[in-house]
C-alpha cells in the first residue's frame, strides 16, 4: 500500500492520539512521536507504530504521532485510520488489520 | 439467562470512553457506530470499536455493535468488522420490516463462516425506531433465530410519529411500548425501554425506569454510566420478592425429587413460568 | 538602689544577678512616646519591616499557605529581599503552590538556597528536579514540620505571616476583614516558633480584634500591604461535587467500605482530603449517615465546604479547622460555634502532648501511586519530577483507626498501582485500604476487615490483582531515570529520613 495523500486520524482529547500521515520525500519511513508520557510508553508506543504500519505493508511515509495517553489498542487504531486513509484505501483486509 | 438490564452506549469513535467504560460493569455495552459517529469518522471509529471488542476488558460484558443501516455505504463494512471483531450481538437501527432482519441473518451467516466463526454464534436485536417498525414488531421479532432482543429508540419513534415526550406518565410511547414488549415475549426474547437523555434529571430518569419495569420491560437502553447503578437498584427485588422467590425454586427442586409435575405455594401454581421469573428474581437480586 | 542589690547579694548569694530599679519604662523605652507605644509595630513599607526584623543572608524565613492558589505574600516578600540584595536565605513554608512559580529566579540567583516545605508544584518543582538549588530540599509533613521546629533543627528567624486582618499590636485572623481565608493553624505555629514575626495585611482594623488566631504577645512588626492574596483564588465556593463517572464511582466505593468498616456508629470521627473523589465521598457518606441517624463526633482537616454543609445539617458535631480549603469553610468557621481553628501542632504533631489525627476514625487520602506493600506517593509524578505535597498524609494515616486511599487505577496511560512507588511518602503499614475503581485491595495485615468488605459484596481483590489489571491495561511502564544527585529529602512525620528525589535524568 502507498501512501498517496495527507491525512489525519483521531484528536488530542485524553486517551487518544492524533495521527499525521504523509508521503515520504524522500522514500523512508519517517515516525516521530511526541506523548506525555514519552519516558515511560515512549519505547512502546513506537514499537507499536512500528508494528502498525509494517502489518500494513507500508514501506514509505512520514508518520507523526501526538499521544495524549493513549492505551496501545487505541494507539494501532488510529495509525491504521490514518494510513487507510491516507493510502486512500476503501477495502479493509481483515486478517492485517486484527 | 442473560440479565440485560442495562445497555450502556458508548459512542464508538470517543477512544477514552472505549478506553474506560467497562468499569461501570453494565449488563451489556453498545459501541455505537451510527447516530454518535460523523460520517468522516465512521472509518476511523470502526478500527476502534475492532478494538475494543477483542481487548480483555470488555470480556465479561456482553459486547454490543450498532451498525449503520446495511444500505448505506458503511454498513456492510461495520457488519463484517463486528462479526470478524466477535461482537456478541449486532444492534440493527431502524429496523422497520421482517426483510430487515432476514437481510441481517444472511450476512452475518455469510461472515461467520468467511473467518471460521460457530455458525449461530453471533446474535442479533432490532431497534424500533418508527412507525412502521410498531406493527411489524411481532413478525420482526420472529425473523432470525439468532433474535435475542428488540429496542425501542422514543426519540425516532415519537419524530415518525409526529409526537413528542410529555413527562408523566407518557401515553405518547405507550402503545410502542406495549407493541414491543408483546412482540418481545410472543417470540420469547427481550424488551429495552427507550433511552433517557437528560442525564442531569435524574428523578425524571427514574419515573421511566420504574413505568417500563412495571409493564415488565428487562431494562433498558442508557446514555451515561450514572443511570446505571440507580437503574440497577430499581430493578433489585425487594427482601420480601426474594424471599418468595426462593421459596418457589425449593419447592420446584422438591416437587422434581418427588416426581411432581407441578406443585403450589401458597395457594399459587408453581409451573415453568412462575420458576422462570423466580430465577430471574434471584439472578436480579444477586446482581444488584 | 545599687547599695540595696548590694546589701541582696549579700544575704541571700545564691539569687541571680539581679538589677537595680532605674525609671519605670528603662527597659520598656516604647511606652515613653504616647505614638510608638501604640503605633510601633506598624512599618511604612515592608523594606522597613524587613529592616527592622534584624534579617541577614543566611537566615531562615518562613511563611504559610493558607491563602492557597492565591497567596501573594511569598513572592512579594521574596522579589523584595532579592531586591534588597539578601542572599543565601532559607526558605521554610508549611507549603508551595502552583503560583509560586516566580521564586525559580531567586533559586537561580542565590537569594534562596534551601527549602524546607511541605509541597512542590508547577515550575518550581520542575527547577527543583532539574537541580536547581545547591542542596536538597526538606519535605515534610504538616505536623512534622512543628516537630522539626520542636528539635531545633529548623529555626526560623524571620516569619513572615499574611493574614486577613490584625489590630496594630498584631491581634491577627482569618476570618475577618476584606479577604478570609479561614484557618491560620499553620500560621499560629510560625507566631509560635519564630524569632521575628511579621504579619502582612490589608487591612489593618481597630484595636483590638479578637477572637485573635495569632496573638499580639507573639508579633513584633506589621506591614499593610495592597494585596495578600487574589480574591478570585480564594473567594471560591465550595467545589461541586464532580460530575465525572469514575471519580463518582470511586467515591462511590469509598463511602461503601467506610459504611461497611465497622467503625461506621454513632459518634464516629473522619478527615477527608480535598481531591474530586475524597469530596464526593464526604457528600455520599453524609447521606448513609443521614440514612443511619449517625452523627459524627468531629470532622478534621483541611475542611471543604461539604464537611461545612454536613454541620450545618447537625450531622458533624464539632469541625476542626487546621486549613480551611475554600470559603464556604471559611464562612464555617467565621461564625464559630463548633467549628474551630486549631494550629498544626494541635493536628498533628507526632510529637504533641496531643494531636486531633490521633483521634480519627476513618481518613480518605488520596494518591498519585500506591505499590503492592501499600506504600504511597503523592509528591513526585508519572516522569519522576516533583509535583505535589506530603501535607498531612503520613501523620493521619499513621494516627488513624482506617486509612482509606482513593485513586483512578490508571489516569491515562499511568497505572496508579506500581511494583514499587517511585517515592514514598506513607508507608504501606498506615494504610489499610485501597479503592479504585476496577475494585478495593485490602492491606494483608487487616483480614477481618477484608473478610467484612467481601461479606457486604464489595468488589475486594488483592493489590497484586489491581496491579496485574493496571499493567494489562498499561503495559509495562519502563523505568524512570535520575541522577545520582539527591534534590528532595523526604522527612517522615518523627524527622527521619524515608525516602530521597533524585534529579530527573532527561538525556535521551
Amino acid at each position: 500500500m502507498d501512501i498517496v495523500r495527507n491525512a489525519i486520524a483521531g484528536t488530542l482529547e485524553s486517551g487518544d492520539v492524533l495521527v499525521k500521515v504523509s508521503p515520504s520525500e524522500d522514500g523512508t519511513l519517517t515516525v516521530h512521536i511526541e506523548s506525555e508520557v514519552i519516558k515511560q510508553f515512549g519505547r512502546q508506543i513506537r514499537s507499536t507504530v512500528m508494528e502498525t504500519i509494517k502489518a500494513l505493508s507500508i514501506g514509505a511515509a512520514t508518520v507523526v504521532v501526538s499521544d495524549k495517553g493513549a492505551l496501545d489498542c487505541v494507539i494501532k487504531a488510529r495509525v491504521q485510520a490514518g494510513l487507510l486513509r491516507g493510502a486512500g484505501a476503501t477495502d479493509l483486509n481483515w486478517k492485517v488489520l486484527g | 439467562m442473560k440479565l440485560r438490564r442495562s445497555m450502556l452506549f458508548v459512542p464508538g469513535d470517543n477512544a477514552g470512553m472505549l478506553s474506560t467504560s467497562f468499569v461501570f460493569k453494565p449488563d451489556s455495552v453498545m459501541f455505537d457506530l451510527e447516530d454518535a459517529v460523523s460520517p468522516q469518522e465512521k472509518d476511523s471509529a470502526r478500527l476502534l470499536v475492532y478494538q475494543a471488542l477483542r481487548h480483555p476488558s470488555y470480556r465479561d460484558i456482553e459486547r454490543v455493535v450498532r451498525v449503520n443501516e446495511l444500505n448505506t455505504e458503511y454498513g456492510m463494512k461495520d457488519l463484517e468488522m463486528a462479526v470478524r471483531g466477535g461482537a456478541d450481538i449486532i444492534r440493527l437501527p431502524k429496523t422497520e420490516t421482517a426483510a430487515d432482519i432476514e437481510l441481517l441473518d444472511r450476512q452475518v451467516t455469510r461472515i461467520e463462516k468467511e473467518c471460521g466463526r460457530p455458525s449461530g454464534q453471533t446474535r442479533v436485536m432490532a431497534a424500533i425506531e418508527s412507525a412502521s417498525g410498531v406493527v411489524n414488531a411481532v413478525s420482526i421479532t420472529r425473523a432470525s433465530p439468532r433474535m435475542v432482543a428488540i429496542a425501542l429508540a422514543g426519540f425516532d419513534y415519537l419524530v415518525d410519529m409526529q409526537s413528542e415526550r410529555s413527562g408523566g406518565s407518557e401515553p405518547e410511547l405507550f402503545y410502542a411500548r406495549a407493541a414491543v414488549l408483546h412482540a418481545a415475549r410472543a417470540a420469547g426474547i427481550d424488551a429495552f425501554d427507550v433511552a433517557y437523555g437528560d442525564v442531569n434529571d435524574m428523578d425524571g430518569f427514574m419515573r421511566e425506569v420504574l413505568i417500563a419495569k412495571n409493564l415488565g420491560f428487562n431494562g433498558k437502553s442508557l446514555i451515561h454510566p450514572r443511570q446505571i447503578e440507580p437503574l440497577h437498584k430499581a430493578y433489585a427485588p425487594t427482601a420480601k420478592e426474594l424471599a418468595f422467590a426462593k421459596r418457589v425454586i425449593q419447592a420446584a427442586e422438591k416437587a422434581k425429587r418427588e416426581g411432581l409435575g407441578v406443585t403450589s405455594l401458597d395457594g399459587k401454581m408453581v409451573d415453568p413460568p412462575v420458576i422462570a421469573h423466580a430465577e430471574m428474581v434471584i439472578m436480579r437480586a444477586e446482581a444488584a | 538602689m545599687t547599695a540595696l542589690v548590694k546589701e541582696i547579694m549579700r544575704q541571700a548569694p545564691g539569687l541571680r544577678k539581679l538589677e537595680a530599679f532605674q525609671g519605670a519604662n528603662a527597659h520598656t523605652p516604647n511606652l515613653a512616646d504616647p505614638e510608638v507605644k501604640l503605633h510601633r509595630k506598624v512599618c511604612g513599607s515592608l523594606e522597613e519591616a524587613i529592616k527592622r526584623s534584624g534579617l541577614r543572608d543566611g537566615m531562615t524565613i518562613s511563611f504559610h499557605h493558607a491563602f492557597r492558589e492565591g497567596d501573594k505574600v511569598i513572592n512579594q516578600v521574596v522579589n523584595k529581599l532579592a531586591e534588597m540584595g539578601f542572599k543565601d536565605l532559607t526558605l521554610a513554608t508549611s507549603s508551595l503552590l502552583n503560583c509560586h512559580d516566580g521564586l525559580v529566579e531567586h533559586l537561580k540567583s542565590g537569594v534562596i538556597t534551601g527549602i524546607y516545605t511541605s509541597g512542590l508544584r508547577g515550575k518550581l518543582g520542575y527547577a527543583i528536579s532539574h537541580g536547581v538549588l545547591p542542596k536538597p530540599v526538606q519535605i515534610h509533613s504538616h505536623g512534622g514540620r512543628v516537630h522539626l521546629m520542636q528539635t531545633g533543627e529548623l529555626k526560623i528567624d524571620v516569619a513572615f505571616l499574611g493574614v486577613s486582618c490584625c489590630d496594630e499590636f498584631g491581634n491577627a485572623s482569618g476570618s475577618q476583614g476584606k479577604l478570609i481565608c479561614g484557618s491560620l493553624g499553620y500560621a499560629k505555629i510560625d507566631a509560635q516558633y519564630g524569632r521575628s514575626v511579621v504579619l502582612l495585611t490589608e487591612d489593618i482594623l481597630p484595636f483590638p480584634i479578637h477572637p485573635a488566631s495569632i496573638s499580639q504577645d507573639q508579633v513584633d512588626l506589621i506591614v499593610p500591604v495592597k494585596e495578600v492574596g487574589d480574591p478570585t483564588l480564594i473567594s471560591k465556593g465550595a467545589a461541586r461535587t464532580t460530575k465525572n463517572p469514575r471519580e463518582l464511582l470511586i467515591a462511590s466505593y469509598a463511602a461503601d467500605v467506610v459504611a461497611h468498616s465497622g467503625y461506621f456508629r454513632d459518634g464516629f470521627s473522619m478527615q477527608t482530603g480535598s481531591g474530586a473523589s475524597s469530596i464526593a465521598a464526604t457528600q455520599f457518606l453524609g447521606e448513609k449517615m443521614a440514612q443511619n441517624r449517625i452523627t459524627a463526633s468531629f470532622a478534621l482537616g483541611g475542611i471543604t465546604g461539604g464537611m461545612a454543609a454536613l454541620h450545618g445539617k447537625d450531622l458533624i458535631k464539632s469541625v476542626i479547622d487546621v486549613q480551611s480549603f475554600d470559603s464556604d469553610a471559611a464562612e464555617s468557621l467565621r461564625k464559630g460555634g463548633s467549628h474551630v481553628e486549631i494550629s498544626a501542632d494541635e493536628y498533628a504533631n507526632p510529637t504533641s502532648k496531643g494531636a486531633y489525627v490521633d483521634r480519627v476514625d476513618v481518613v480518605i487520602l488520596a494518591a498519585l501511586e500506591v505499590d503492592l506493600g501499600f506504600d504511597v506517593n503523592v509528591i513526585t509524578g508519572s516522569d519522576g519530577v516533583l509535583r505535589g505535597a506530603s501535607g498531612g498524609h503520613c501523620d493521619v494515616a499513621a494516627a488513624a483507626n482506617l486509612t482509606i486511599v482513593v485513586a483512578p487505577l490508571v489516569r491515562g496511560r499511568i497505572p496508579t498501582v506500581v511494583s514499587k512507588v517511585t517515592t514514598v511518602i506513607t508507608p504501606g503499614e498506615s494504610v489499610d485500604v485501597l479503592v479504585t475503581d476496577h475494585g478495593i485491595a485490602v492491606n494483608p495485615a487487616r483480614p477481618e476487615l477484608a473478610k467484612r468488605l467481601l461479606e457486604a459484596g464489595l468488589p475486594v481483590v488483592s493489590i497484586e490483582e489491581l496491579h496485574r489489571r493496571a499493567i494489562a491495561l498499561t503495559g509495562e511502564p519502563d523505568p524512570l531515570k535520575f541522577l545520582d544527585r539527591i534534590v528532595a529529602v523526604i522527612r517522615y512525620r518523627d524527622g527521619t529520613v524515608i525516602d530521597v528525589v533524585r534529579q530527573v535524568d532527561d538525556r535521551e
